[in-house]
């Protein structure tokens, strides 16, 4: 990311920490979503974000979230959103994946071998006991991106980060 | 650009989003009544993406909207006739079983549709978007295959339901095939790929699916038609009225 003076390092420093509004416990560094700042004469910022899934009800909140942060810290921006690159799992950081297994959400598998979705035919391991013996229950799960999943081995259920 | 390219464009983006759209709408219907609670969560989550596709659809559509339209006014307040989308969509739900096997129809489509418009089309709004997409509805196509397969071979009486569906759905099939002469055009301008040609790869798939759960897909023909000139079934009023409702009443509503 291009951060060429004091004044946008000071709004990345701000964006950065906004927490996801599906999941409270990653922040905008975390799962890669922010993919610009600039800013022009006038002082205005231009943020870049692009949605984790096109039809993802959060990115509303994180727009309007990233607006009022700025703003109360002095600095008028615009949202706007872009689908290119297409956001992949495999921008959410480690960090950010520490963060989801620790949160009990198996994190997604990092697989891109020449630009296509490799469908996750590796074992999901349990976030709980860590047993390769685990069954999908439903494709999605509590949002688009999750698939959930349960342990064979200890029978606890689990959501399981989508790799896309 | 010039005013017959921009009428074009706008057709091209009204009828993806329109598809999308009008399946969303009804796919958000078994919200509360799916036969599991799994599955309660899954259908949502699906109409979700597939409303957030016809989103952005509408949004480009209303750049090159004549009528300058927003993206609201597009979604909500047209008339029955300006909508575009094909006859499949707009059928009731019918059993869980009607529901996954149009998803499956459908997804298949749109995966390959935007797999080859992300190859074919000039135009980059479009490009971007489709490479995106794509990526969804693998996960659409994974998710009603699976389902498909379950109930193609679960039990005799799943099994005979899912032929029925089958058969039910084979007259709106052929639609999604259909070529006029916007589609020749949005061909020509590379908006667009050839609809017509990936009807083998779509039958190739569906097959697959059907080989491992005990059906059979019959003769892909062009039967009932009419969406794409704004001709639809009578069920299709009944879904404008709910889905119109909020914004006919309180005109300019908004979150």
């Amino acid at each position: 990311m291009v951060k060429a003076n004091w004044k946008l390092n000071n709004a990345w420093e701000v964006i950065r920490h906004i927490a996801d509004p599906e999941l409270p416990f990653l922040t905008l560094e975390d799962l890669g979503v922010v993919r610009g700042i600039t800013s022009d004469s006038s002082g205005l910022l231009y943020i870049e974000i692009t949605p984790t899934y096109i039809g993802c009800p959060g990115m509303t909140v994180v727009q309007e979230t990233i607006q009022s942060e700025l703003k109360n810290k002095g600095y008028k921006s615009t949202v706007t959103r872009s689908f290119s690159p297409p956001w992949t799992t495999d921008w959410i950081t480690e960090k950010g994946r520490q963060k989801l297994e620790s949160a009990g959400i198996s994190p997604p598998q990092p697989k891109r071998i020449g630009g296509t979705i490799i469908n996750e035919r590796n074992p999901i391991t349990c976030v709980r006991c860590g047993s390769m013996e685990t069954e999908k229950i439903s494709e999605f799960g509590a949002s688009a991106c999750k698939a959930l999943y349960r342990c064979l081995s200890c029978g606890e259920p689990f959501d399981h980060f989508k790799c896309i | 650009m010039s005013s017959q390219d921009q009428a074009l464009l706008f057709e091209v983006l009204l009828r993806l989003a329109d598809d999308n759209f009008i399946l969303g709408h009804r796919i958000s219907e078994w919200c509360g009544h799916a036969p599991t609670l799994e599955e309660d969560l899954a259908l949502p989550n699906i109409a979700l993406d597939l409303i957030g596709h016809a989103q952005v659809l509408y949004q480009m559509a209303s750049k090159v909207d004549v009528a300058k339209r927003d993206e609201d006014q597009l979604a909500f307040l047209r008339l029955e006739h300006e909508y575009k989308n094909v006859l499949l969509v707009e059928q009731e739900n019918g059993h869980f079983g009607d529901t996954i096997l149009r998803l499956f129809y459908f997804s298949v489509f749109m995966k390959l549709l935007w797999k080859r418009t992300k190859e074919v089309t000039s135009f980059d709004e479009l490009k971007f978007f489709a490479e995106k997409a794509y990526n969804e509805m693998v996960y659409h196509v994974r998710y009603s295959s699976e389902w498909v397969r379950r109930l193609g071979i679960g039990t005799h009486e799943s099994n005979c339901r899912m032929l029925g569906s089958v058969h039910n759905l084979a007259p709106f099939v052929g639609e999604l095939f259909l070529v006029d002469s916007f589609d020749r055009e949005a061909q020509e301008k590379k908006i667009l790929p050839n609809i017509a040609t990936f009807l083998e790869d779509w039958k190739k798939e569906i097959f697959e699916v059907f080989n491992k759960s005990n059906l059979r897909l019959g003769v892909v023909a062009l039967e009932k038609q009419g969406g794409r000139l704004g001709n639809h079934t009578e069920t299709f009023g009944y879904l404008l009225a709910e889905l119109q409702y909020l914004q006919r009443t309180f005109p300019g509503a908004k979150w």
